[in-house]
């Protein structure tokens, strides 16, 4: 197949994709306790009222009905209304959207910053003490719950030193940037752990290739042959591994906001749940999964374009 | 024997396993480790920083930290078994089904696997749970619900390979049952990266069970768990930080034993990750 035309069909494969995560939705909302139409109107409503609501809301439907009744709902972007903010749930997730994807932005660039130069050193001194000592800080890593280091670098920077605010988002983009510094930051160091491994192993994997040592074998330097060679073609796996963390990331994203309170979608969710505002959980579980399927869609196309092999 | 055995272990092995052991101690029989009763009001000494009388200090009640740490090691070893082995058991027998007979029901369960890692696991755990109401046993039915795909996927992956064999072709030829088959040939050959990845995954359980438990989903207060005696403590963290910080040791402490396992049995069992 041409190259436009895989790039064409993995475009395509994004339709049954959003279909099946509707349908997730849907069941997900079907299973809800009680019936929604006594939970709006409550124990002394007239039969009639209740009758018309139910055809209203397209509850006297066969389910089938009913899922294309909410998918059509859901394409024109209508979540219905917050029962908590009393305001429509499509607002709500526009308002606080972009703090979530701006703090997953910053988390990925610290966390690729900081474990590129830290998994060059570990693989290419492997079996050394810097190896060993990178290593087991990343264990570390990986063993620490984000809300605890999040309650840590609050305490130390924001309570103690004073260096940044304890949370909120601030005002314009500088504000903004400096009231996510920390909490990406929490975020990032988690993430950073599993690129390090990550990337560790590849750069050890294409050690071992045999055009790197054709590479040594033509004379070039050992800094040229690491550099050109070795970690260009390593990083293509951090590229990918990227891309298919975006959803470990979006759910870290939830318990970071509700660290640092910062009023994104995910600390919408939790207090969502405690207000029991059934349709922003319902809206917020499929906008993220709407939006790490982009993710998947954006990284398959990025390999294609880094990697020739895979297109063809 | 017994000595010559586990002498041969590797180091990073009997280092996890010794954490492992210790907090097993402080689940089983948490008054031979903590020094007071856990629940116990202490109004003269209030929010004591650590020291002597109290290693890890006091909350604002006169509880002692080290003890309610020690006491919270039940519930959250619990988490480590409880959210890990519904997922092992149905995605283990999932995973042999669908690898070994393949057709349909194997196509069914690829698109659900596609589907599934499209939504954030903590996002969709945190949804079941918004469905069933918090607390710890709506937390296990949520990460079972969603878990057990990744261990049926491993499974598959596994048996996949098995599957094409000359011995289980042997074995179909001396006209074993298909239970035999499965139960005994196949499934022991297949299983070990599930139980490697069970020991990872443990890790991770606690990690999640005690985001859960702070964010106020999954155990719930008076219940001592780690996270929860995090939260406890956060509104204190500039006060009184050993509150909140001592517990965090003990999740990091158990996440890095159940790691060392799970390498260390990585190893033994000679497994590539």
């Amino acid at each position: 197949m041409s190259r436009a035309g895989l790039v064409a069909a993995r475009l395509l494969q994004i339709v049954p994709t959003f279909l099946a995560i509707g349908a997730v939705v849907f069941v997900l909302a079907r299973l809800l306790p009680g019936d929604p139409v006594s939970a709006m109107l409550g124990d002394r409503a007239t039969e009639e009222a209740v009758t018309r609501l139910r055809a209203q809301l397209g509850l006297d439907q066969p389910l089938w009905t009913q899922f294309l009744l909410f998918a059509g709902r859901m394409l024109h972007g209508d979540f219905g209304t917050s029962i908590a903010l009393r305001v429509p749930v499509t607002a709500v997730i526009a308002e606080r959207l972009p703090a979530t994807l701006v703090l997953t932005a910053l988390a990925t660039v610290l966390a690729v910053g900081l474990a590129v130069p830290l998994a060059f050193v570990a693989a290419t001194q492997a079996g050394r003490w810097p190896d060993t000592l990178i290593r087991a800080a990343f264990q570390v890593g990986l063993s620490s719950p984000i809300f605890y280091v999040g309650l840590l670098l609050l305490t130390v920077f924001a309570a103690g030193l004073r260096w940044f605010p304890v949370g909120g988002y601030g005002d314009g983009v500088a504000g903004h940037l400096y009231h996510l510094l920390l909490p990406a930051l929490t975020l990032a160091l988690s993430f950073s752990a599993v690129i390090m491994r990550n990337l560790r192993a590849a750069i050890l994997e294409v050690l071992q290739a045999e055009f790197v040592d054709f590479a040594r074998s033509k004379g070039l330097s050992r800094r040229v042959v690491l550099f050109r060679h070795v970690l260009r073609n390593a990083l293509l796996s951090t590229v990918t591994l990227v891309g298919l963390q975006v959803g470990t990331l979006l759910g870290g994203a939830v318990i970071t906001e509700s660290v640092f309170a910062v009023p994104g979608v995910g600390r919408l969710m939790v207090d969502s749940i405690f207000a029991r505002d059934y349709p922003v959980i319902q809206a917020l579980t499929l906008v993220l999964a709407v939006i790490v399927s982009l993710a998947f869609l954006v990284t398959d196309l990025v390999q294609m374009w880094l990697d020739p092999r895979v297109a063809r | 024997m017994m000595y010559r055995v586990i002498g041969r272990l590797p180091a990073p092995l009997l280092a996890g396993a010794a954490i492992l052991l210790a907090l097993l101690l402080c689940a089983a029989a948490p008054g031979t480790v903590a020094p007071y009763d856990p629940l116990a009001f202490d109004y003269a000494a209030l929010l004591q920083p650590p020291g002597r009388a109290h290693l890890f200090g006091t909350d604002q009640f006169g509880r002692d930290i080290l003890s309610r740490t020690v006491a919270a090691a039940a519930i959250d070893l619990q988490i480590a078994v409880l959210a890990t082995v519904g997922p092992l058991l149905i995605g283990t027998v999932v995973g042999l089904l669908v690898g070994y007979y393949g057709g349909i029901a194997d196509a069914v369960f690829g698109r659900l696997v596609d589907l599934v890692v499209t939504f954030p696991f903590l996002v969709l755990v945190i949804a079941i749970v918004a469905v069933l109401g918090p607390g710890l046993g709506n937390m296990y039915v949520a990460i079972t619900a969603v878990g057990w795909v990744f261990y049926a996927r491993l499974m598959r992956s596994e048996v996949l390979v098995l599957r094409g064999q000359d011995y289980v072709s042997a074995c179909k030829v001396l006209g074993y049952g298909q239970a035999r088959i499965l139960l005994r040939h196949v499934l022991p050959n297949a299983a070990r990266p599930v139980i490697v990845y069970w020991m990872t995954d443990m890790a991770l359980a606690i990690l999640l069970g005690s985001s859960l438990g702070y964010l106020g989903l999954g155990a719930q207060p008076p219940a001592a768990e780690w996270g929860v005696l995090i939260a406890d403590g956060k509104n204190l963290f500039t006060q009184a930080w050993w509150i909140a910080v001592f517990p965090g040791f003990a999740i990091v402490l158990a996440g890095i034993g159940f790691s060392l396992v799970g390498d260390g049995v990585a190893d033994l069992l000679d497994v590539k990750r």
